[in-house]
């Protein structure tokens, strides 16, 4: 049992970019339609909800409203980007394109094909979220030199949110099933972890809860970075977010043999 | 090169308390094309799936090209190619990204695939078709360019899994004419298949599986001979009950299946001569082939 999980780890440490090549040629086929899709979304949430409350909200943080939900949408973005990259992509390559099946046929071992999904998935968040930052640079609402801080942030933020959403794929029988990952679990992320409100507006029982979640670190990361302040515990985020991007890693490969290699 | 490609030793798995392969056992030489042959559901695609590695054996023990598997199945895959059932293709893809994407699961360079794309594209009779999207290929040249992949590692074993279901007759003899230049390349093979003639045109050795056990094995052309050993009439258009009592005297046995009579003899004139003054009957004499000898061991047609 523990031999043959073994051996469906990693083989070695670049087998996975293969993986992560043949999603390139097949994103780039597409690219035009995939960055609006990807930017489309919190743009509009951005400008929508940011204009609108930030005539009513003022000042929140010591920031305008839309400069504090512009920095929150750089993370909500990074998370949304890799999750639904995850759940319906991936699953798709898994499921119905057989695409991970032909893989195994191979040099690679599912280790190596799980990674490489989680590092495109992140590709795709670095791409959503650096793209957020940019924009909010332009528009006076973050400091220019902060992207270069903020972009590996987001890269970790991808990793974390598309090795749980694998666990999710993993797990998942169909697609339907994916829309209790979403309103149970990441639009509740989206507002308990600071995105669109200051957390400290929460009732102090569940600000507790917020710890637990990889939402509220990446923004405690990116908001201060992003308006030049000094960013509190660094390490400690940084950590919390690597353990969800290692941990339910070696999750969701368990669970992917039992459903592909039984 | 080791002289046993593959062997399963006493092979048992079991799904949800259902056998799927029972106690099997087969062994595949270097250098020969050896099927699996039985109906769907048989077991022949579990079988291929452990061989790969994909599935642990409940029981049993099973060597591919001198690796123990499923522990060491990686090393196994390096020199193994595989056609799996199904178009696993990407669709979008041209034919020549997806031999460039198949060869990096293989940690091969793009110089290296490059170098070895313009023969493949030769073999699998696709040179014109480099650029074109594999969901622009008809069903035979999807097929081919499933095999070429599988030659990208320039493997020792093939493990093609129903290589020309649902293929046209012309595309299934291209298929069939390129496995056995493969074969004449020294290349080994393992088939599965529930199409007699595909077994009996390319295999040197088959077994025949029924619900995950092996009820025959050997080369085609002596199981025929052993199992049936005389001419086959097929006899339809009246009604086999009756029939199957006018002809006892001069057949060895005779089998009902559907609303054919299978009439087995080595006198077939005589079977013949019986069934003249009846008219309306259709009456096909042929020599016996694989289909006969599944009959002849489960009492019913290999036809899904």
């Amino acid at each position: 049992m523990w031999e043959s999980y073994v051996a469906v780890l990693p083989a070695n440490w670049l087998n996975w970019t293969a993986v992560w090549r043949r999603n390139y040629i097949a994103w780039k086929k597409a690219a035009l339609v995939s960055i609006l899709g990807s930017l489309g979304d919190p743009m509009i949430y951005l400008f929508g909800l940011g204009t609108g409350l930030s005539v009513m909200v003022g000042r929140v943080e010591g920031m305008s409203y839309i400069a504090f939900l512009a920095t929150g949408m750089v993370a909500t973005s990074a998370m949304t980007a890799s999750t639904f990259e995850t759940i319906y992509a991936a699953f798709a390559r898994m499921r119905d394109q057989r695409s991970w099946q032909a893989i195994l046929y191979t040099q690679l071992t599912l280790g190596d094909i799980v990674i490489g999904e989680l590092v495109w998935a992140a590709t795709k968040a670095l791409l959503a979220g650096t793209a957020i930052a940019t924009v909010a640079a332009i528009l006076g609402y973050a400091v220019w030199s902060s992207i270069l801080y903020v972009v590996p942030v987001i890269a970790l933020t991808g990793i974390a949110f598309a090795s749980l959403a694998m666990i999710v794929a993993a797990i998942a029988p169909n697609y339907e099933y994916f829309i209790f990952y979403q309103t149970l679990i990441l639009t509740p992320m989206l507002f308990l972890s600071g995105a669109v409100f200051p957390v400290t507006q929460l009732p102090a029982n569940v600000q507790q809860v917020v710890a637990f979640l990889p939402l509220a670190h990446s923004i405690d990361l990116v908001r201060p970075a992003m308006f030049g302040r000094p960013v509190a515990d660094v390490m400690f985020h940084l950590g919390v977010l690597v353990l969800f991007g290692v941990m339910p890693f070696f999750i969701s490969t368990a669970l992917l043999r039992r459903r592909l290699m039984s | 090169m080791t002289a046993t490609a593959i062997s399963l030793v006493d092979v048992t798995k079991a799904y949800n308390g259902r056998t799927v392969v029972d106690r099997f056992s087969f062994f595949v030489k270097a250098g020969e094309c050896f099927g699996l042959l039985g109906p769907n559901g048989a077991g022949k695609s579990t079988i291929t799936r452990m061989v790969l590695g994909m599935t642990p054996p409940d029981v049993g023990k099973i060597t591919v090209l001198g690796a123990p598997v499923p522990a060491q199945a990686r090393l196994a895959r390096a020199g193994i190619g595989v056609v799996p059932q199904f178009d696993d293709l990407d669709q979008e893809f041209t034919v020549r990204e997806n031999l460039l994407v198949f060869g990096r699961y293989f940690n091969m360079s793009t110089r290296q695939i490059e170098a070895v794309i313009p023969s493949l594209l030769e073999f699998a009779r696709l040179e014109g078709k480099a650029d074109a999207r594999a969901a622009e290929l008809s069903g035979g040249m999807r097929r081919r360019l499933m095999l070429a992949r599988a030659l990208i590692n320039d493997p020792q074993l093939l493990i093609l899994d129903e290589p020309t279901t649902g293929l046209d007759p012309h595309a299934r003899h291209l298929i069939w004419e390129r496995l056995r230049s493969l074969l004449g390349r020294g290349k080994t093979i393992l088939l599965t298949t529930h199409f007699m003639e595909e077994a009996e045109r390319l295999c040197d050795r088959l077994c025949v599986l029924e619900e995950g056990r092996k009820i025959a094995e050997g080369r085609p052309q002596a199981l025929i001979d052993e199992q049936i050993g005389c001419q086959v009439i097929e006899v339809s258009g009246g009604n086999p009950y009756e029939l199957q009592a006018l002809m006892n005297g001069c057949a060895q046995r005779i089998e009902v299946s559907g609303e054919t009579l299978f009439c087995y003899s080595s006198t077939p004139d005589q079977v013949r001569l019986q069934l003249r003054e009846l008219s309306d009957l259709r009456l096909l004499q042929r020599p016996p082939n694989l289909e006969d000898v599944f009959l002849r061991l489960t009492g019913r047609e290999m036809k899904d």
